[in-house]
């Protein structure tokens, strides 16, 4: 099988190793090349953003202005927080040269002369061996002034590392440009697209680490190579990050639109004691959830999943089994969206809290089917009047896990509402309400 | 007694520095040096962060407290981190959370009297796949079960 992104090179990660495998080539194949058709071919080749919205990358290229007097930038988006979600972190370790290559060949695509790679602060250990990776390449003459030397052209670019310090939100595109400035990560309002003004009212684009490692790829073997690869729509390959109850967890590199039970089953060694699945969130934990009984035929790439009522997000699949208490797990996502709202808009703010709020007294005892509407109806009203998608990660989890298991959901709460009314004649009198129907 | 960067510090202020057009854009990377060297962020701190940058206290201050790894009071000697988020909760991350609070005798950013540990529940570390796991100051330890924890928490001198 085919592997783009982490090939099964051994010690890939080391330059000597990299050079000796044709790297830097795409490189230098872009620079025979006009930035319009890098950009072309990228387009052609049909490859998707892989940070979540499967956007095609190509076309975001193309949004950057031809003709400004503005500097412009490239943002590498290694922020992965996700919950479920693990699949750059691989890279940065098993494959960082590629992922150098990519941003250099993007720079030059858009005509961007600084690089920033924006990777999470837990990842310690991981910025530390991008560092050495970038601090290598710089010294080989790839990065840097001594481009033009080493290339023989009339461009160069930098690469710089910008760490995170612990901010869900930083992920969201705009957030994240505004932490590179030094700023609180506040989304901004869109438009202006970060096309049109971006990182300090520059233009700017951003790319998923993921998508920007398969640029050197689709450069070297052509667009019509990687536009075969997996489903026609949504081609080449995703790394899947699966996590929950299977036998083996972790990173796959596989072809696009690989069905869900051949990777629960064949590729993770599925789920441990022979259990059944009742839950699988296919992309990440703002997704919507699939239910064990309808994984049959669903294969993962941004359409199907689309059709089966998800979507695939980063790719992280978390399996869950017959036993796991679905409450829980809930409780514990709305308390994750809770604490990472940036606090910007109220309905996000204050919704998110009152989701947490209301399942935790339901795990209470106290939860009546009354509020199992009440959270439908508060996820609805965040989704879509927000700034920026987190709004929707939220109420997505909330939404749909309540839809599609409400079977289950109904279990955790109390079938009849009581309402405790100290004296009952005296508060309702007046109302329609006969007497017969006031709880005892 | 204020706070001031060490000279070996300072160049590494002036090599973030340039990374930037502003110096605003430095802050990130300069409060982190600055808790790196201080154990953690306080108001003095983050005078001289605004000093050596030449921007305004308030805009360390907006950043320091936004972001959860900086820290505007002194952590244990060993930062625990016990990760409950759902891939690791699926897997037994709430066992080892109460085990880790039962055995350090502390709460959710809570340290030590003796200053050695401190405890955090934080979000998704982004080592689902090898979960549960905990993180002890800059390191991850993975694929973990309550025995494990306590061997490595054992560990810690």
């Amino acid at each position: 099988m085919e592997r783009i992104v982490l090939p099964q090179i051994e010690n890939f990660n080391q330059i000597e190793v990299y050079l000796a495998n044709g790297g830097f080539e795409s490189a230098k194949k872009t620079f025979a090349k006009t930035p319009d058709q890098i950009i072309d071919e990228v387009k052609k080749s049909g490859l998707r953003g892989r940070g979540g919205a499967a956007f095609s990358a190509g076309l975001k290229w193309s949004f950057m202005p031809k003709t400004t007097d503005k500097p412009k930038y490239l943002c590498v988006n290694g922020d992965e927080s996700e919950p479920g979600s693990f699949k750059d972190r691989q890279i940065f370790e098993d494959n960082p040269f590629q992922l150098i290559e990519g941003a250099i060949i993007t720079c030059y695509a858009i005509g961007a002369k600084v690089a920033y790679l924006y990777i999470r602060g837990e990842y310690h250990k991981w910025i530390k061996l991008m560092q050495k990776a970038v601090d290598e390449t710089y010294a080989r003459g790839f990065l840097g002034d001594k481009m033009k030397e080493t290339f023989g052209i009339d461009f160069s670019c930098d690469l710089f590392i910008h760490k995170g310090a612990g901010a869900y939100i930083c992920g969201e595109e705009s957030s994240l440009m505004n932490s590179i400035e030094g700023l609180r990560g506040y989304p901004r309002v869109k438009p202006p697209f970060p096309a049109q003004r971006g990182l300090w009212g520059c233009p700017t684009t951003i790319n998923n680490v993921e998508t920007i490692t398969n640029v050197p790829a689709i450069i070297k073997n052509g667009w019509e190579w990687f536009s075969k690869i997996g489903a026609p729509k949504h081609p080449g390959t995703i790394l899947f990050g699966i996590s929950g109850h299977v036998n083996k967890p972790g990173v796959y590199e596989l072809p696009s639109g690989v069905l869900l039970t051949d990777l629960i089953f064949n590729v993770a060694g599925g789920v441990p004691n022979n259990k059944k699945i009742k839950c699988v969130i296919p992309g990440g934990s703002s997704m919507p959830p699939l239910r064990g009984d309808q994984l049959e035929g669903v294969r993962m790439d941004a359409e199907s999943l689309k059709e089966a009522g998800s979507a695939i997000g980063t790719g992280g699949v978390m399996v869950m089994d017959e036993d796991t208490n679905l409450l829980k797990v809930l409780i514990r996502i709305a308390h994750f969206y809770h604490h990472e709202s940036c606090g910007q808009c109220t309905p996000c703010r204050e919704g998110t809290g009152w989701m947490e709020k209301t399942l935790r007294r339901i795990d209470e005892g106290s939860g009546t089917s009354a509020d199992l509407d009440l959270l439908i109806s508060v996820a609805n009203n965040i989704e879509g009047n927000t700034i920026c998608a987190l709004g929707e990660a939220a109420a997505w989890p909330v939404k749909f896990m309540i839809t599609r298991f409400r079977d289950e959901f109904e279990k955790y709460v109390n079938k009849n509402i009581s309402i405790p009314v100290p004296n009952k004649v005296h508060s309702m009198r007046g109302t329609a309400v006969p007497l017969a129907e006031i709880q005892k | 007694m204020g706070f001031k960067f060490t000279e070996e510090n300072i160049k590494r202020i002036e090599t973030a520095r340039r990374k930037y057009p502003t110096a605003l854009a430095a802050v990130m990377d300069t409060v982190y040096i600055a808790q790196e060297q201080n154990g953690f962020v306080s108001n003095e701190v983050m005078e001289e962060i605004a000093n050596v940058l030449g921007i305004d206290k308030v805009n360390v201050l907006s950043v320091v407290t936004f972001y959860t790894m900086y820290h505007t009071k002194p952590m244990g000697k060993y930062h625990v981190q016990v990760c409950t988020n759902v891939s690791c909760m699926l897997r037994g991350a709430y066992e080892i959370w109460d085990g880790v609070k039962d055995k350090l005798g502390l709460d959710h950013m809570k340290v030590s009297p003796d200053a050695k540990y401190s405890l955090e529940e934080v979000e998704c570390m982004g080592a689902c796949g090898y979960a549960p796991m905990i993180a002890v100051n800059e390191d991850y330890f993975e694929n973990l079960n309550k025995e494990k924890v306590f061997e490595i928490l054992d560990s810690l001198k």
